[in-house]
């Protein structure tokens, strides 16, 4: 076993980094997406030039050929920075259930895309943004053209719209095949969000270290003060267990092991309240300046609940998932993750 | 990135398992870290050494298996899950042989290391004082140089296996004038040595692990200081850096053993388990974190030879997970829980020294405060 990030990993990984901070620094943000369409389209012709909307893609359809891992390190980044173009949305959400002929148009950034499915309601991620929609009705997968009506999203850096009714739809997938993607669909979703509220608690936490290093009260630095540093360290420890957590969904998610919906369940619960943990304690110490809406700090916040709402309550994830593992144990396997599963937990 | 066992290394974990399989007495199951059947301990620690699986990582000429640290895992892992007792050798080969390696003469080392590694002695931690606990600076147990040895003074607690042990890693006040972090020094201990006495404490569950231990003008040889006077805190420092970063997989594998206890429990009682499914999961995802992320550790390790501070972090998140896991069991006990059942019972009174030992909570989060996370210092 390695839990390492290959050489070629970290470079994508720093390779996002500098170009979200050239493109769009925090300081940019609020002119960014408080205005228009909320996002900068010019940013999705450098991304598909970078090659990033095809990394998981075989080589035939014009993609890297690499892995879902590599767009979760990609997803991570683009939360870090509150990207509020539909990455996201057209790589996390839509991307298994795209049919093979329209990669090309995806990969060379000519048409973006985003998923609906039945617990959505209707609402569609970035229907702003983007020109077809993956929608589940009624046990089939429909391709619809992106047409409805913006509503009020709680973030305003993830915009959101209403999708109309309407008969012009194409069959993607009925049947079995319906259900597999939209299973593969949920899970994918569930890791992809966990990579967003990864990357959004990263930034948060880290700009509450700062704060806490350099403001002084009572003639001290307040990061001295245990009842501050205490919880910056609890919401470390959990953004680490939830990194990890998302990183073995991510692989498992690429090598369509047999845990990967425990392991993106497991990912998105701790991830998603990892993101709200840090995003409360960090405003929390940074006192009355955290409260503003020149702070940035709101908008993360608003990102972390976003998420946490779209991706729904971890509470009823975690009994789905309780279930299944005590069901395991009545069935008389005595460990639920045994590695005859082929699994990742031995 | 490569998160399963590579074919090596399913080999080894299937190897391993049957062996363990074939040699666990079953009165040893679910022993932990207690000390009886003593002779049935010794046997089992002895034949753990015998098969090859102790010091899988250390180097080759000090009988270790010079293997990668993915194996340590392993092993750590499946005696884990099979509820093994912990090797009466633990503090040796957790704690004082790394610190050995890293500090010792060749000397030290040659005469030491094999001898941890055979189980032919077991060592105990001579760290803290009844003054000294979160604080091990201001030790207060008094080496003073006498020509070619150490006279030792004092007294040091919880200390392990030390009614078992034939040495001591033994932190001193070598000279009380130096400032604070300079004047310690580190000895290897003889616990046959006259003026040694050690006395068990009994703990709230009635066993007794723990023990004091009294130092009256005990002669130490001057070849027994470990790292040189006035160094004795970088050499502990060291020790206590390995015992978190070896013990992460140890402790994880107790807490999976726990709670596949508690996911049958919740098994033969859906009822009671119905309200707890979203708290018995979050332990079961908390585990796999832990797991995952002492793995993302290990793998440093291997690297840079070194273990981390996130050691601290497993530590830390396990000693929580472990009393919520008893806590949680307890309440799925019902009524029943008003019984002692032999295993839960003891789990919750034995769990509360889980945020205490081996560095309390406190401590562990003002380390990654300072260490991981760069903060200005609390004192």
């Amino acid at each position: 076993m390695d839990f390492r990030l290959t050489a070629e990993q970290l470079e994508l990984q720093k390779q996002a980094r500098d170009f979200l901070d050239r493109k769009l620094p925090t300081s940019d943000l609020a002119r960014t997406v408080d205005a228009g369409d909320g996002w900068d389209p010019a940013s999705w012709v450098d991304i598909a030039s970078l090659g990033w909307l095809g990394v998981s893609a075989d080589e035939e359809s014009g993609g890297a050929g690499l892995s879902f891992l590599e767009e979760a390190i990609l997803i991570e980044e683009f939360g870090r920075h509150l990207y509020p173009g539909p990455y996201l949305a057209t790589v996390g959400l839509a991307l298994p259930a795209v049919p093979t002929e329209q990669l090309e148009a995806l990969i060379s950034g000519r048409v973006r895309w985003s998923a609906c499915l039945e617990e959505d309601a209707g609402l569609v991620v970035n229907l702003q943004a983007i020109d077809q929609v993956v929608v589940e009705s009624s046990e089939e997968l429909l391709l619809v053209p992106a047409k409805g009506s913006p509503e009020t999203s709680i973030d305003p850096s993830r915009r959101m719209g209403r999708i109309s009714q309407t008969p012009d739809r194409e069959v993607l997938a009925t049947g079995e095949a319906a259900r597999s993607l939209t299973v593969a669909l949920r899970t994918r979703r569930l890791a992809a969000l966990a990579a967003e509220a990864v990357g959004v608690a990263q930034q948060v936490l880290e700009w509450g270290l700062e704060h806490v290093r350099e403001r002084e009260q009572f003639g001290r630095k307040i990061g001295s003060y245990q009842a501050v540093s205490h919880p910056l360290v609890d919401s470390y420890v959990a953004i680490e267990l939830a990194r990890s957590l998302t990183y073995w969904a991510a692989w498992c998610i690429g090598r369509d092991d047999a845990e990967q919906r425990r392991a993106a369940i497991a990912a998105y619960t701790s991830a998603s309240e990892a993101a709200v943990f840090t995003c409360e304690r960090v405003i929390q110490v940074h006192g009355g300046m955290g409260f503003t809406w020149a702070s940035p700090l709101h908008r993360y916040y608003k990102r972390a609940l976003w998420i946490q709402h779209f991706g729904g309550p971890p509470r009823l994830h975690r009994e789905w998932l309780a279930r299944d593992l005590i069901g395991k144990a009545v069935r008389g396997a005595p460990r639920p993750t045994l590695s005859d599963e082929g699994g990742t937990t031995p | 990135m490569e998160l399963r066992d590579t074919p090596a290394e399913a080999e080894f974990r299937a190897r391993l398992r049957a062996w363990i399989a074939a040699n666990l007495p079953p009165e040893l199951i679910g022993v932990g870290t207690r000390t009886e059947p003593l002779e049935a301990l010794r046997t089992w620690s002895r034949s753990l050494s015998q098969a090859g699986y102790v010091g899988l990582t250390w180097p080759r000429q000090f009988g270790g298996g010079g293997g990668a640290h993915g194996l340590d895992a392993i092993v750590l892992e499946e005696l884990a899950r099979a509820q093994a007792p912990q090797h009466l050798g633990a503090i040796g080969i957790g704690m004082a042989g790394p610190t050995i390696m890293a500090y010792g003469t060749e000397e030290q080392k040659r005469r030491f290391l094999p001898r941890i590694l055979s189980a032919q002695e077991i060592w105990c931690q001579g760290f803290s004082e009844p003054g000294a606990g979160s604080d091990l600076a201001s030790v207060r147990t008094r080496s003073e140089r006498r020509g070619n040895q150490f006279l030792v003074n004092g007294q040091k607690v919880w200390s392990s296996y030390a009614h078992l042990a034939d040495w001591c890693i033994l932190v001193t006040l070598g000279d009380p004038a130096a400032p604070r972090y300079h004047g310690l020094t580190y000895l290897l201990v003889d616990m046959h040595s006259r003026g040694v006495e050690v006395r068990p404490l009994r703990q709230m569950t009635g066993d007794a692990d723990f023990n004091e231990i009294f130092f009256t003008d005990v002669q130490v040889p001057a070849a027994n200081l470990l790292g040189a006077e006035g160094e004795g805190w970088q050499v502990a420092m060291t020790t206590l850096l390995h015992e978190r970063a070896t013990l992460g997989f140890a402790l994880t594998g107790l807490l999976d053993a726990a709670l596949q206890r508690l996911l049958q429990l919740a098994a033969g009682n859906p009822a009671a388990a119905e309200p707890w499914l979203s708290d018995i999961a979050n332990e079961w995802i908390q585990l796999q974190g832990l797991k995952f992320t002492a793995q993302r550790s290990l793998s440093q390790l291997g690297a840079t030879g070194m273990p981390g501070p996130e050691g601290s972090v497993i530590k830390l998140g396990w000693s929580e997970s472990t009393q919520r896991v008893t806590k949680l069991a307890r309440t799925l006990l019902g009524p029943q829980a008003v019984l002692d059942d032999g295993f839960w019972h003891h789990q919750q009174l034995r769990s509360r020294a889980n945020t205490i030992e081996a560095g309390t909570s406190e401590i562990l989060r003002n380390i990654v405060a300072e260490r991981v996370l760069a903060l200005p210092r609390s004192r």
